[in-house]
């Protein structure tokens, strides 16, 4: 088993504001990516998956929030770092693509300074050869006509190029680790596949590892070799994603697995959502935060709080995790 | 980008034509009208008449109007009777714009060169005492009339500190070759740096008066748009590229924070001229504003009509600058 590429250790982020209650958003979340592989960080919104990756790319604001644990990337803590040291690392050695490829880029500057920025100022080369190369990355993300779109602004490229204009910038300098928030949630349908398949090769290709931040199970199971679903700032269950899908053991998760539409289910068989919303949520400190919303919720699940424990065989670490009393026997696995 | 300068150019033509229709009707509705301007009210008819005949006055309307464009066109705006009596008002405006001009451009340049870093510092330390304090200056700076502005200045450093000069565009008993009217330029040209520098010392206390109301709501429109772009997604791709806090500043911050700035900018400089009315007589300096006092002030409609076009044609070559800035700045509106 090679070494962790990326170690996230009890990493905890805290929002706080004068004459708030300081907010968890974060609350103690670990796991591992090793090189080459795809690690899944699966959640509804509000679960902690963006704050986390924020985390990992210090790119947090600087006031108003307290980051705690451990960000271990190549034997170095991300977190220690100074701004500048970290601001050397990002672009180069970690990637990050963002959910809205119009806004996450600049429309007043052209696609090919905007991708030949990160090669000049990572790779100290000269302009006319980072331009050259952003023409190779625009090609390789599959860009037509490369060169006519290096002079070209982002209003005029459709939502697909727009998002692989992104991805060219995130991969320009070989980063070891890419992450990607929600990459294909603004695309529509079609264009979300090929957007996949072409991370998907890219990855693959060159060996990054990625994190792939995501509420879309469909684009889990497509992608994804390791799976957390994190609930409520706290990771609740980890395994190998066949395994996951095969025996979803925490009602989270099998709850979101049955929140999918289903090709072979009987025409006009109604979805199965999970009830109620994170602004339902216990404080994890007394109790299994999503007690409220689970069906299986017993009252252990609201006196105290459920452990993060071994579970399976799954995951390439050698061990699937699970934080609940009450797990989803195979029987009742939804589907 | 060609085409668009010609079609903003167009425009500029056809709100000129509008613009020389709305000063030919309000020259004709003034109470008494410049024949009683020149000759005073108790005149004969006989003698009005005359005078009326002279002016083409007694033709219809609309030969009228042709009449004025043509005279506007060969830069016949008639004689001055109370500014300089019997001058040409073409020449005076001529003669009185390079002081004003000098003046505008210092007074744009201190607010410009102070305002929009001042802007960015207060947005990136936002709620910082340096913060508040510029806020609270700026809000001074807007609140305090210009004239008195101009007077508390001219007291402080110019009567009671004897610092500057108290008024005029240059000592008088100064020797200067005047080739440009443009004071500072011509000693540059001439060789004569003492009488530049006298001319220099001269534009500080009205510029500081005049840039103050500029400064200020460049400034704030500054901090604000700092504050709006600042939490663009596009600035957080920026970072997650690890480019340095310059290229961030220069390229992907300031860059798209200054387009409205650029369009207050444009509107400033005419709003410039109107300020100047106050702090040129203020500082008793030769410009247009001046000009422009005495001659509202005691009915010169040759001067007054002339400056009125002259100053609706700044703005609109003024917004035709802006228009070419904002399309530099932004592709966005270049390609549309």
């Amino acid at each position: 088993m090679s070494e962790p590429l990326l170690s996230v250790r009890d990493l905890k982020v805290t929002f706080t504001r004068q004459g708030a209650e300081p907010f968890h958003a974060v609350d103690g979340v670990s796991f591992d990516v090793r090189p080459g592989q795809t690690v899944g960080l699966v959640g509804e919104s509000g679960c902690g998956k963006s704050v986390t990756s924020l985390a990992i790319m210090g790119l947090l604001p600087r006031r108003g929030n307290s980051v705690s644990g451990q960000v271990m990337f190549e034997g170095t803590d991300l977190l220690g770092l100074s701004d500048k040291q970290m601001r050397e690392r990002r672009g180069r050695d970690l990637g990050m693509i963002f959910q809205d490829p119009l806004s996450s880029l600049n429309p007043v500057v052209s696609i090919g300074v905007q991708v030949a920025e990160v090669v000049q100022r990572h790779r100290q080369v000269s302009k006319s050869v980072a331009m050259e190369e952003a023409r190779a990355m625009l090609d390789k993300v599959g860009i037509p006509d490369p060169r006519r779109r290096l002079r070209e602004y982002p209003h005029q490229l459709s939502g697909g190029m727009r998002q692989r204009a992104l991805i060219a910038m995130a991969l320009a300098c070989r980063p070891r680790l890419l992450i990607a928030d929600e990459p294909t949630t603004a695309l529509d349908v079609t264009i979300q596949a090929q957007i996949l398949a072409l991370l998907k090769d890219l990855v693959s290709e060159s060996d990054t590892a990625l994190v792939m931040i995501t509420h879309d199970l469909g684009v889990v199971a497509g992608m994804c070799d390791d799976v957390n679903v994190l609930y409520g700032g706290r990771l609740v269950e980890r395994n190998m994603r066949h395994d996951l899908f095969a025996a979803p053991a925490h009602p989270y998760t099998n709850g979101l697995l049955g929140s999918i539409p289903r090709l072979d289910s009987a025409r006009g068989e109604p979805l199965d959502p999970i009830p109620g919303s994170v602004s339902d949520n216990l404080p994890w400190a007394e109790s299994c935060a999503f007690a409220p919303r689970c069906p299986s919720a017993a009252p252990d699940c609201l006196a105290s709080s459920p452990e993060l424990v071994p579970h399976g065989g799954g995951g390439t670490d050698g061990e699937g995790a699970l934080r609940c009393f009450h797990p989803v026997v195979p029987a009742e696995v939804a589907r | 980008m060609l085409r668009f300068v010609v079609r903003r150019l167009l425009q500029m033509a056809g709100v000129m034509i509008v613009l020389s229709f709305l000063i030919f009707a309000w020259l004709r509705s003034l109470p008494g009208g410049p024949v009683s301007a020149i000759l005073g009210e108790r005149a004969t008819p006989a003698t009005r008449a005359a005078l009326e005949k002279a002016f083409g006055l007694d033709r219809p309307i609309w030969e009228q109007y042709l009449l004025f464009l043509d005279r506007i066109a060969h830069g016949n705006f008639g004689a001055s009777i109370r500014v300089q009596a019997g001058t040409d008002a073409l020449e005076i405006f001529l003669d009185r714009l390079p002081g004003t001009i000098e003046l505008t451009i210092f007074a744009l340049t201190i607010a410009i060169s102070i305002g929009i870093p001042l802007g960015y510092l207060a947005a990136r330390r936002r709620a910082t005492i340096l913060d508040n304090v510029s806020i609270i200056g700026s809000l001074v700076g807007v609140a305090v009339p210009v004239f008195f502005l101009a007077f508390l200045l001219k007291y402080v450093f110019a009567v009671q500190l004897g610092w500057l000069p108290v008024s005029g565009r240059q000592t008088p008993t100064i020797d200067a070759t005047h080739i440009t009217n443009f004071f500072i330029l011509d000693g540059l040209i001439t060789g004569e740096y003492d009488a530049a520098w006298d001319a220099f010392l001269h534009l500080i206390l009205p510029g500081l008066a005049l840039a103050s109301i500029p400064f200020a709501i460049i400034f704030r429109i500054t901090r604000a748009s700092v504050l709006e772009v600042l939490d663009e997604d596009y600035v957080r791709t920026a970072e997650a590229k690890g480019l340095t806090s310059r290229v961030i500043r220069g390229r992907h911050v300031l860059r798209n924070a200054m387009l409205p700035v650029t369009t207050v900018i444009g509107l400033q400089v005419g709003s410039l001229l109107a300020g100047a009315v106050l702090t040129e007589r203020v500082f008793s300096f030769r410009g247009v504003g001046d000009a422009l006092a005495v001659a509202s002030t005691e009915r010169d409609y040759a001067v007054l009509q002339m400056l009125i076009i002259a100053a609706a044609a700044v703005y609109v070559i003024v917004n035709l600058l802006v228009d070419i800035a904002y399309a530099i700045i932004d592709p966005r509106v270049r390609t549309r």
